[in-house]
């Protein structure tokens, strides 16, 4: 086996450098060894404990021999709604393993995925950076032996694409082109009028919280003149979410010009772009994008972003946990304040926007706040990347202004479900957004009309279930996804949600009763008011969700 | 009565800037940044915390602390919000009663429910809130749990449960935060995580056994062995540390007449509530069953010991000296005082040797560690002492360790200068060997100077070359606060050829280009402060080198404020305080010559009797005079010159040539096997007194403990002087203390309730400075301007040769303490069971060496036999080993050679040539024999 220290010597000054190191021990030899441990802590000038606590913290940080080949299925919602779950026991019935396990002789491992991105074309699993999709139990055997086939992820054509309008239909690394249309043309503005154009804009975050982007800027902007950072979250874990993957991949250089022009409105002289691991192609397609960039000009001295890979932990598309993270270290959440705005990276004042968010910028500061602003409704200004998956004939990016009734858009662009059976639930904005029955559809898709009925449009996942789903096993999904994912600082987080996934599981064997529904309401109550970041905050949505709108599922009275 | 002290949550904020709000309708001021916990704590309102304590950085991960601001959504935690003007928060109502009980309940619902049977029982955080919450019902049951988790007992003196833990993450946070170590981490995630080291089990670790993880623990999941075998104490003493020159406070925590544990002190000023594994845990010696209790007398060394009375023994000794001066004159016998007693001890010993004995031949152990730092000191500034205290090194932006290696020697500093290197100060280690200090988890120095041993001098001429001819100066200090005649003879002198880097190179074996840039940013990176160790005083020119680090300080102004100085880090707990009660036979306490006829006067007065008014014999001089037959008689005092003074054959032919030697001390020591008179000695849970640290704190040492003996040692020693006819009649020590007040200038405002008011106080305290000193030197230099002195480099004779062609340095580690006779009698010994020799591979390998292989390390004085530790922190060229162990006989080889001003000894620099051996030396075998025969001489039970 090689000398673990050429491996990582080439991390030893990066950003984030000991996870880059580690996933790089696994990538050249299948996982991680205590020398290699050793190796690592001695590099970085770390302690044993520091590494070892980052290698546990990781999913993709192994720590045994990987089996041969290992297939990695998608167990998320829209893969859920599409059968991942007789493919899953089909699988294991082949191999004769229970997911997460190996078959004796090593040759093959399943293991569990939460999102692979390709949630239009669920179920999805992949095999060595690979993704499989439109999978159903009959392709386990071609998963085993061979190779089933995949499909793109289609951008539905709409009217107004203003973020993905060259997506899908450029060379994504043709800097030429990118320029042509306009990219990296608008002569310099100042700080103070590219600020003024996002605050006109009324642009909000799309990660999830919708935060308004202007205050995040101009936080950042007013802190001292002094090292500053600009991290875009590429950490696109939220089931039935691909928009990130989508225009990462078919228009690199919209991101890094969004990114350029945020970093020079706030002062900031480095970027990074944090892309979770279940990305490999969006890595090869920024890699080189980003090399492109350095040579045409568009990054330079004043500027540069460097691209950061992810090691696998949901909990990382959280900012502070990201930062964390981003600094090598376990991606636990940070109490705040202090914001990230004002402490982020290393302590630097610090912008941290999703993709999308960086996405709008360019469009926005050629237009004009004002023509951004008349798209959408209200507060909800501008377009937004809707992602529809599930069981629908026809799943994809539709690019909208706010404001469609969400039963309308289902209609319009899904064409019905795949099963040919009645629409029962649709979850809106990923595992933390709420389960909604038929009777919600008319709601619009705005951020204000989707929190006054509880729930949220998040970063615009809308995943559609027939009337075979069971509600209180997408509640039990919900509380094990949280159990999963959770970091394990705060207490409601950590142990609540293991407690709800066994009530959950109680419910599922003997039968819901009064008080179990309150000792449920009373812990969803602590988790949501009481833990730190909004993984154990929002949990409680789905499962409320699937209580209030579907009684029935719960044997309650409708 | 609890006995945690008050914790209010989160750390105190130094800000002037005052912030007015109001919780649960109260009116309270804080200081900006303060957090709402901290505030609401100091206005007497509570609110419930688990992972949050004052000696740590707000984490909020426990969520007991939500409160409600108006005007903010939800509940925020108060140990991460900050107070701002005109904040209105409630701490308390239903919701944040109920929600607090919800977080509990999940609490509860994976922790066993053995409180009854607990050892936290009583003192456990996680059963006050659970109480303080009103948790009546835990309503999950029998869901996934870590009750089976097994218990890791693998470290002596603390056990690791974490079927207990709570995840607060604190221990691993005080490992980081307090300690430095990083020794422990959170393995896995979410209900999975765990606390962990890096390795199998606590001991296997990188794990330092300081304690912090376990005084910061709020169950039992970490939790002293003590405590699970004896219970929670129920009452405290505050006292002092008997180990390092530190000085850390300690609670003493008992149950009746039992020790429970030792708990650093919160409000210590040395230690902060730090501690490391000898003060926290390595005290289980007091009751050790080597421990003599009783006076035993003896005519010959050969002879069997007979346990008498005090009065018995006591008439013995001073029979027996008595009879010495009477046949050999009054110069003939003497004794030595140990830095290891309190003031109070040492001031009786040096005065019963001057007013009874009627000489000055009183020496201390000093004389083989800081005796060049008293003297080069105050050559050049004008004191016997380190310039500031401890705390001045969170204001240093560049921190250079010569000769010293803090983390094992000096670790609770140790943890200081890493917080502090940690936020950003830059650090240089001139040492031979590679410390941790040059690079250990998230510590790097910028240079590390491996240097030969011997070529100190050198070293620091070449930093005052580079300063002198480069324009570094500070002219501005010097000129104002240094006397310029010899700065210029000092300017001169340094930038003299033969002081350049580039010469020095071929001195040290440091490359030019080091040296150069060391001296640069020495120079130039603001608050330069220099600590130090033995690796500087004991040489041939230690003091020389103590007086170079001075001019350097001077040259470049770090004197005078927080943040620079030059500081002796001291071995002994007391050693500071020994040399100040008049300790060395040419000075009087307080430092003052016996020459002095003034000063003199003044104890001839007080003491009534004439003083002898002339220096009188160092320790080397009496052991020279005992083999030449004129000097009889010895009284040593908790010092064990059998094992740790140098040439070791030497000082066993004078210890032998003596018709008395009195041995005061708690064990039958290597010095005892030579004794006429064993006068059992208290341990410092016995003693009460004072201690003087490192950075001249007088700090008190309270009994928690009877005297096992029966006497406390000033008692003893006051007895022998009145038996010897000199009339002493103290009836306490806090007496003691206030004749030393009265004699001494420095001490003139100390007084024992003085101490037990204001807890310590750094001389001088007088009528100058009522509250002590921090920092020296602040407004002039105590001699009037401070002394440039010239350094030439003498070389050693002791160089490497085609004989003896390695050089020998020796240190200590972290889990033993000098002689080893207190930490050989704990736990600490499964850390070093014996002593080894480290040897960089390619010396190893020349000599067919292989790692743990046995080899004879052989000086022109004598030989020992060692196990190998073939090791690359020592340079080609240097090996290294420690002197903890009596049979290892380290100063066997060590040599004659010493300081030419003090006579330290060059413990540091020995000539050896290293071959592989088959069987111990013949010292060594003659050791076993003797230390076989004088055990046999022991009175039987």
């Amino acid at each position: 086996m090689n000398n673990p220290a050429h491996i990582i010597e080439p991390y030893k000054d990066q950003t984030g450098g000991t996870i880059s190191a580690l996933r790089a021990l696994v990538l050249a030899q299948g996982y991680i060894r205590d020398v290699d441990q050793h190796a690592v802590a001695e590099l970085f000038n770390i302690s044993q404990a520091e590494v070892r606590g980052i290698v546990s913290f990781y999913s993709d940080l192994r720590t045994n021999p990987p089996a041969n080949k290992i297939i990695q299925v998608c167990q998320a919602e829209a893969c859920q709604a599409t059968g991942c779950r007789p493919l899953t026991a089909t699988l294991e019935n082949r191999l004769d393993i229970a997911m997460g396990e190996s078959t004796p002789d090593n040759e093959f491992a399943l293991e569990s995925v939460y999102c692979l991105g390709h949630c239009a074309n669920g179920p999805t699993a992949m095999i060595d950076d690979t993704v499989y999709t439109n999978l159903s139990s009959a392709d386990a055997d071609s998963l085993i032996n061979g190779k089933p086939d995949t499909a793109p992820t289609e951008i539905v054509e709409t009217d107004n694409r203003l973020i993905f309008n060259r997506c899908g239909r450029v060379d994504p690394l043709d800097f030429d082109a990118y320029r042509a249309d306009g990219g990296f043309s608008t002569a310099p503005t100042s700080s103070e009028s590219v600020l003024a154009e996002i605050r006109s804009s009324g642009l909000r975050g799309r990660g999830g919280a919708g935060f308004p982007a202007h205050i995040k800027w101009q936080t950042v902007a007013d802190q001292p003149k002094n090292q500053k950072y600009i991290v875009c979250n590429a950490d696109e874990g939220d089931s039935g979410t691909f928009a990130d993957r989508l225009i990462m991949e078919g228009d690199p250089f919209l991101l890094i010009e969004g990114m350029a022009v945020a970093a020079g409105a706030v002062g900031a002289s480095k970027g990074f772009i944090y892309l979770r691991s279940e990305y490999p192609e969006a890595a090869g397609i920024l890699t080189e994008a980003l090399q492109i960039a350095r040579r045409e000009g568009a990054l330079n001295e004043i500027f540069d972003i460097e691209l950061f890979i992810g090691a696998g932990a949901y909990i990382c598309g959280e900012e502070t946990s990201l930062l964390e993270s981003l600094e090598g270290k376990r991606g636990i959440i940070r109490a705040k304040p202090p914001l990230p705005a004002i402490e982020g990276l290393f302590g630097k004042p610090t912008l941290v926007h999703n993709v999308i968010t960086l996405c709008s910028v360019p469009w926005i500061i050629k237009n004009g706040g004002e023509a951004y602003r008349r798209f959408g409704v209200g507060d909800s200004t501008g377009t937004m990347p809707f992602q529809l998956s599930g069981n629908v004939k026809r799943g994809g990016l539709v690019e909208l202004p706010f404001g469609m009734p969400l039963g309308e858009f289902i209609d319009a662009y899904g064409g019905g479900t795949r099963s040919g059976r009645p629409v029962k639930a649709v979850q809106v904005g990923g595992p933390l957004g709420a389960y909604l029955s038929r009777e919600q559809l008319g709601t619009p898709l705005t951020y204000e009309a989707m929190a006054a009925i509880g729930a949220g449009i998040g970063h615009g996942g809308i995943v559609v279930f027939d009337d075979t789903v069971d509600l209180i096993e997408q509640a039990r999904y919900a509380f094990a996804f949280c159990e999963h994912e959770s970091c394990g600082k705060c207490t409601p987080c950590r142990i609540g949600s293991v407690r709800g996934r066994e009530l959950m599981e109680d419910i599922q064997q003997s039968g819901c009763t009064k008080e179990k529904l309150i000792l449920v309401k009373d812990l969803c109550e602590v988790m949501e008011k009481t833990s730190l970041c909004q993984m154990g905050g929002m949990t409680p949505i789905p499962v409320e969700s699937a209580i209030r709108h579907f009684p029935g599922d719960f044997g309650l009275e409708q | 009565m609890r006995l945690a002290d008050q914790d209010l949550g989160t750390k105190q904020v130094n800000n002037t800037r005052i912030v007015t709000l109001e919780i649960n309708g109260e009116t309270v001021s804080a200081p900006a940044g303060t957090s709402i916990m901290r505030a609401a704590e100091e206005a007497g309102i509570p609110i419930p915390k688990l992972c949050a304590t004052d000696s740590l950085d707000a984490f909020g991960s426990c969520r007991m602390c939500l409160v409600q601001i108006d005007g903010k959504p939800g509940f925020v935690s108060s140990c991460t919000q900050p107070v701002q003007q005109d904040l209105r928060v409630v701490t308390q109502n239903d919701d944040i009663a109920r929600l607090r009980r919800g977080v509990m309940e999940l609490y509860i619902s994976d922790h066993p429910l053995d409180c009854l049977t607990c050892a936290a029982n009583g003192d456990c955080e996680l059963q006050d809130v659970a109480g303080q919450v009103g948790l009546r019902d835990v309503r999950y049951a029998g869901g996934s749990n870590h009750a089976n988790d097994p218990i890791d007992k693998s470290n002596p003196y603390f056990n690791y449960d974490p079927s207990k833990c709570i995840v607060c993450s604190r221990c691993v946070r005080a490992c980081e935060e307090v300690q430095g170590t990083f020794a422990l981490t959170i393995d896995g995630r979410g209900f999975a995580s765990r606390v962990a080291t890096g390795a199998e089990d606590f001991f296997a670790s990188e794990c330092v056994s300081c304690g912090a993880c376990v005084q910061a623990c709020p169950t039992a999941t970490l939790m002293e062995k003590s405590v699970i075998d004896h219970g929670v104490p129920d009452r405290s003493i505050v006292t002092t540390c008997a180990y390092c020159g530190v000085g850390c406070s300690f609670k003493a925590e008992m149950k009746g007449e039992q020790v429970v544990r030792m708990m650093p002190w919160k409000d210590g000023k040395a230690n902060h509530g730090h501690s490391c594994v000898k003060g926290r845990f390595a005290w289980g010696y007091a009751n050790h069953q080597d421990r003599i209790t009783e006076p035993m007398i003896r005519n010959g060394i050969t002879d069997q010991w007979q346990t008498v009375s005090w009065d018995e023994a006591i008439q013995f000794a001073a029979n027996r000296l008595s009879r010495i001066q009477e046949e050999h004159g009054r110069f003939s016998i003497g004794g030595i005082t140990s830095s290891r007693c309190t003031n109070e001890e040492v001031w009786v010993v040096q005065k019963m040797i001057r007013a009874a004995f009627n000489n000055n031949n009183v020496d201390t152990c000093a004389r083989v560690c800081h005796s060049p730092t008293g003297y080069g000191l105050k050559q050049t500034f004008g004191t016997s002492a380190g310039t500031q205290h401890f705390d001045s090194v969170t204001e240093a932006d560049v921190i250079m360790i010569i000769g010293a290696n803090p983390t094992d020697a000096h670790p609770v500093f140790a943890s200081q200068i890493k917080r502090r290197v940690r936020e950003g100060a830059k650090l240089i280690v001139i040492d031979p060997r590679q410390i941790d200090l040059v690079r250990s988890a998230h510590i790097e120095a910028s240079h590390h100077l491996p240097l030969l041993p011997g070529t100190n001098v050198p070293m620091m001429n070449a930093f005052a070359h580079v300063l002198v001819t480069e324009g570094l100066l500070d002219e501005s200090f010097v000129q104002e606060r240094c006397d310029l005649e010899s700065f210029n003879a000092w300017r001169e002198f340094a930038a003299q050829e033969e002081n350049s880097p580039f010469a020095v190179a071929k001195i040290t074996g440091v490359p030019e280009e080091e040296i150069r840039l060391a001296a640069h940013l020495f120079a130039t990176a603001g608050n330069g402060a220099i600590y130090y160790g033995l690796g500087v005083t004991e040489h041939s020119q230690g003091s020389t080198m103590v007086m170079a680090m001075a001019n350097l300080a001077m040259a470049t102004g770090n004197i005078g404020r927080m943040g620079v100085g030059v500081n002796p880090l001291r071995g002994q707990n007391n050693v500071q305080g020994s040399c100040d009660m008049g300790s060395f036979p040419h000075e009087l306490p307080g430092y003052r010559s016996v020459t002095d006829d003034a000063a003199r006067g003044e104890f001839d007065r007080h003491w009534g009797v004439p003083l002898h008014n002339e220096p009188g014999l160092r320790i080397p001089n009496m052991l020279d005079e005992a083999c030449a037959g004129t000097f009889k008689g010895l009284y040593i005092q908790g010092e064990d010159i059998a094992q740790s003074d140098p040439n070791t054959l030497h000082v066993e032919a004078a210890l032998t040539s003596m018709e008395c030697v009195i041995v005061q001390d708690l064990f039958l020591n290597e010095t005892a096997k030579f004794a006429h008179v064993f006068l059992p000695g208290t341990s410092f849970l016995e003693k009460d007194g004072t201690f003087i640290n490192a950075e001249r704190r007088i700090n008190r040492v309270r009994p928690v403990m009877k005297t096992q003996t029966g006497m406390a040692e000033w008692e003893v020693t006051q007895a022998l002087a009145n038996a010897m006819g000199y009339d002493m009649n103290y009836s306490t020590s806090a007496e003691i203390m206030d004749e030393i007040a009265e004699l001494t200038p420095s001490f003139t405002g100390v007084s024992f309730d003085f101490l037990d008011e204001h807890g310590s106080v750094q001389w001088p305290c007088n009528a100058g400075a009522p509250e002590g000193t921090p920092i020296m030197h602040v407004d002039g230099f105590v001699r009037g301007k401070g002394l440039f002195i010239l350094t030439d480099y003498q070389p050693t004779s002791e160089t490497a040769n085609r004989k003896f062609p390695l050089l020998l340095t020796t240190g200590r580690i972290l889990s033993q303490y000098n002689v080893g006779a207190q930490t050989r009698r704990t736990e600490n010994v499964r850390w070093l069971e014996e002593d080894v020799l480290e040897i960089h591979p390619a010396d190893a390998e020349m000599r067919g060496i292989r790692n743990g292989d046995w080899v004879s390390i052989k000086s022109r004085i004598g030989e020992i036999t060692l196990r190998a530790d073939i090791s690359e922190r020592v340079a080609v060229g240097v090996v290294y080993t420690t002197f903890h162990h009596p049979m290892t006989g380290t100063n066997v080889v060590t040599t004659e050679l010493s300081d030419w001003a003090t006579e330290c000894p060059e413990y540091k620099v020995t000539a050896v040539e290293i071959s592989p051996a088959n069987h111990r030396s013949a010292w060594q075998e003659k050791f076993i024999s003797r230390r076989d025969q004088q055990i046999d001489l022991l009175p039987v039970e």
